[in-house]
C-alpha cells in the first residue's frame, strides 16, 4: 500500500533525497550544507502546503494509513492498560476496542474505534465499521465506568457503522440510539475525541461527551463525501465537492458551535511525529477532564443537556 | 387546529390516491377500488399494505375529534451551511413548504385519545423525504420536555428517511438532542410511544424513534438503519425477501407489536388507561 498521499508527494521527494545524501554528510561539509538547504525547504514547502489544505484534502489526511489510532494512542498515553473484550450478549467486536487503565494518575475507561493498518487487521477490525455488538460493549464498559465512579475517555475514528444484514438483524439502529440515550445521562465526565474520520451516527455513538474536542486534521459529517456525492450528483468521484459543501472540518465544527476545541496537530499531520501528537493530546484530555472534576453530578448531566440542546439552527416567528 | 382545516384540502389532494375509479397497490401490484381503500384508512384490502397518510389524516385517525392543537408552528429551517448542490438548499426549503404548506418536516402538538391528554408529534414524509434537521430536533425536545412537565405521555409517528443531510453536522447532533430529550422524560417516568411508519430509517430510527417505552410499526414499513441500497452496494447480494419489513423486525425483537392503522387508537387508548392508572 502507498503510504503517502498525493499531496504529500513534494515532500516525500525531499525526505527521499535527503536520505540519499546522509551517508556522505558526515565526511563532506558541501553536503552536510546541502542537507540544511534541502530540509529547510522541505519544511517550507510543507508549510505552504498545509496552509490551504482543502477539505478532501483533510479528508484524506483523516484516513492516512499512518495516522495513528485508537490502540497507539492508548500505549502512549494509557498505563495499566486491560483490553476488556465482548458485549455479553452476541460477540466481540474488533472495529471497537476498550478497557481500563491509568490516565496520568487517574484511573479511566478508554473505548475507541479502531480502523487497523495492515490489510490483514484492517480486515479483522471491519475497517473500522461496527456491528450492534461493539455499540453494546462500548456501553457495557461506559456503564462499568459509571458503576465504579471513573471517567470516560472515546476515540471516534470511523467511516461509519456497517450497513450489513446481520447488523440490521441485530438492530445496528437500536445499538447506536441506546448509546446516545445512556451517553447522554453517564453519570461520569465523558471527553470525547474525534481523532481521525468521524462518520456520521456510528461515530456519534461513541461521541455524545461533556467535552467534544477534534484534532486539527480530523473530519466529521452526518454523512461521508462518498455518500453525499453519490445522493447529489449521482457520482461518488464528486466526493471533493462534496467535502467542501458537507463543512466537516474542525474548524467549521468550532464555529458551528458542535465541539469545544481543536487540538493542533504536528506539522504534516499526526502521522509525521505521534509521539508529539500524542503528548499533545494528552495534555489537551487532562486540562479538559480537570475541569470536569469538580463538578457534582447533578451539575455534570446538567450542563452535558443543555449542551446537546443547543445544538441546531432555526429561526422562530409568533404564528397567531 | 386551524392549520390542519385550512391545510387539509392541499394535503389531502397531495396524498390522494391518484384520480381514477381504480388503482394499482404499491406493494401487491393488485388492482383495486379507489373508494375502497379511502373507506380503509387508505390500507389496501387486498394484502393490508398501508399507504402514506397526510398529517392531517394521521391526527384525525388518532385523536379524538377536533382536539388537536398545534405546537411551535413558527419554527423555520434556516440554511446554516449555506448549502448548494445542484439547487440551493434554501429553494429546496422554499419547494418543500410550497408542496406541503408546513414550514417543516414535522408537526408537534396536543390533544386527546379517549378524553387523555396526549402530545403528539407526526412526521411529514413528503417533506424533504422527512428528514430531521435542526427544527425537527428541536420541535421534538420541546415536544418531549412539555410532555414530561404536564406529565402527558408523548407519541410521535416517525417517517423519514434520517438526518437531513443539507444541514451536516447540525443534523447528526439532532440524534444526540433528541435523545437526550427522551431520557429527560424517561426520567420523569412519562411514557413514550413511538410509532413507526413507512419508512422510517438512519438518524432517525438511530435516536429516538428506537427508544420508545413501546415501539409500534405499520404493517409492512420499511425500517432500518441503512438503507436497502446501501447494503446491497456493500455486501454485493441481494437482500433476502421481508428484509427490514415490520414482519422482519418483530420476528428479530426489534418492535413490541405491529398495529393497523385503524387499530392505533384504540390500542393507545388500551395503553394509556394502564399507564395514567
Ligand atoms: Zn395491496
Amino acid at each position: 500500500m502507498k503510504d503517502h498521499l498525493d499531496f504529500e508527494k513534494p515532500i516525500v521527494e525531499f525526505e527521499e533525497k535527503i536520505e540519499k545524501l546522509k551517508p556522505f554528510a558526515k565526511t563532506d561539509p558541501l553536503i552536510h550544507r546541502e542537507i540544511e538547504v534541502l530540509e529547510k525547504k522541505a519544511q517550507e514547502v510543507l508549510a505552504e502546503i498545509f496552509a490551504k489544505l482543502t477539505p478532501w484534502q483533510r479528508t484524506q489526511l483523516a484516513r492516512h494509513p499512518n495516522r495513528p489510532n485508537t490502540l497507539d494512542y492508548i500505549a502512549f498515553m494509557i498505563h495499566d492498560f486491560v483490553e476488556l473484550h465482548g458485549d455479553r450478549l452476541y460477540g466481540d467486536d474488533h472495529a471497537i476496542v476498550g478497557g481500563v487503565g491509568i490516565f496520568r494518575n487517574r484511573p479511566v475507561v478508554i473505548i475507541g474505534h479502531q480502523k487497523g493498518r495492515s490489510v490483514k487487521e484492517r480486515i479483522d477490525r471491519n475497517f473500522g465499521m461496527p456491528h450492534p455488538e461493539g455499540y453494546r460493549k462500548a456501553l457495557r464498559l461506559m456503564r462499568q465506568a459509571e458503576k465504579f465512579m471513573k471517567p470516560v475517555i472515546t476515540f471516534i475514528d470511523t467511516p461509519g457503522a456497517y450497513p450489513g444484514i446481520g447488523a440490521e438483524e441485530r438492530g445496528q439502529a437500536e445499538a447506536i440510539a441506546r448509546n446516545l440515550i445512556e451517553m447522554s445521562r453517564l453519570a461520569v465526565p465523558i471527553v470525547s475525541i474525534v481523532i481521525g474520520e468521524g462518520g456520521s451516527g456510528g461515530a456519534l455513538a461513541l461521541g455524545v461527551g461533556d467535552r467534544i474536542l477534534m484534532l486539527e486534521h480530523s473530519i466529521y459529517s452526518v454523512i461521508s463525501p462518498e455518500g453525499c456525492a453519490a445522493i447529489l450528483w449521482n457520482d461518488s468521484a464528486k466526493a471533493p465537492d462534496a467535502a467542501d459543501v458537507l463543512k466537516m472540518t474542525a474548524k467549521d465544527l468550532r464555529s458551528l458551535g458542535v465541539i469545544d476545541e481543536i487540538v493542533p496537530e504536528p506539522v504534516g499531520g499526526a502521522h509525521k511525529d505521534p509521539p508529539q501528537m500524542a503528548e499533545i493530546l494528552e495534555k489537551a484530555i487532562e486540562s479538559q477532564l480537570a475541569k470536569l472534576d469538580g463538578l457534582k453530578t447533578d451539575d455534570l448531566l446538567e450542563q452535558r443537556y443543555q449542551k446537546f440542546k443547543k445544538m441546531g439552527v432555526f429561526g422562530e416567528d409568533l404564528v397567531p | 387546529m386551524a392549520w390542519f382545516k385550512k391545510d387539509k384540502s392541499a394535503e389531502g389532494k397531495r396524498f390522494k390516491i391518484p384520480e381514477g375509479l381504480w388503482l394499482k397497490c404499491d406493494s401487491c401490484k393488485e388492482v383495486v377500488y379507489r373508494k375502497e381503500i379511502e373507506k380503509n384508512a387508505k390500507v389496501c384490502p387486498k394484502c393490508n399494505y398501508h399507504f402514506p397518510i397526510s398529517i392531517g389524516e394521521r391526527i384525525s385517525l388518532m385523536l379524538d375529534e377536533g382536539s388537536f392543537k398545534e405546537w411551535d408552528a413558527g419554527l423555520s429551517p434556516m440554511d446554516p451551511l449555506n448549502f448548494k448542490d445542484s439547487v440551493r438548499y434554501r429553494d429546496r426549503i422554499k419547494t418543500a413548504q410550497d408542496k406541503t404548506r408546513q414550514r417543516e418536516a414535522m408537526v408537534i402538538g396536543e390533544g386527546t385519545i379517549n378524553h387523555l391528554p396526549v402530545v403528539l408529534g407526526v412526521f411529514n414524509f413528503s417533506y424533504m423525504g422527512g428528514s430531521m434537521g435542526s427544527v425537527v430536533g428541536e420541535k421534538i425536545l420541546r415536544a418531549a420536555e412539555k410532555a414530561a412537565g404536564r406529565r402527558w405521555p408523548l407519541i410521535i409517528v416517525s417517517s423519514s428517511g434520517g438526518a437531513r443531510m443539507q444541514e451536516g453536522i447540525l443534523s447528526l447532533m439532532q440524534m444526540a438532542k433528541t435523545s437526550a430529550a427522551v431520557a429527560r422524560l424517561a426520567e420523569a417516568r412519562v411514557p413514550f410511544f413511538s410509532i413507526l411508519a413507512d419508512p422510517t430509517f438512519g438518524g432517525v430510527t438511530a435516536s429516538f424513534a428506537m427508544l420508545g417505552d413501546i415501539i409500534i410499526a405499520e404493517p409492512k414499513a420499511l425500517i432500518g438503519f441503512a438503507g436497502a441500497r446501501v447494503i446491497e452496494q456493500t455486501i454485493k447480494q441481494q437482500l433476502p425477501e421481508g428484509f427490514q419489513r415490520s414482519e422482519f423486525l418483530l420476528d428479530h425483537g426489534m418492535i413490541d407489536l405491529i398495529l393497523e392503522r385503524k387499530k392505533l387508537k384504540q390500542t393507545l387508548a388500551k395503553l394509556l388507561t394502564f399507564f395514567s392508572a
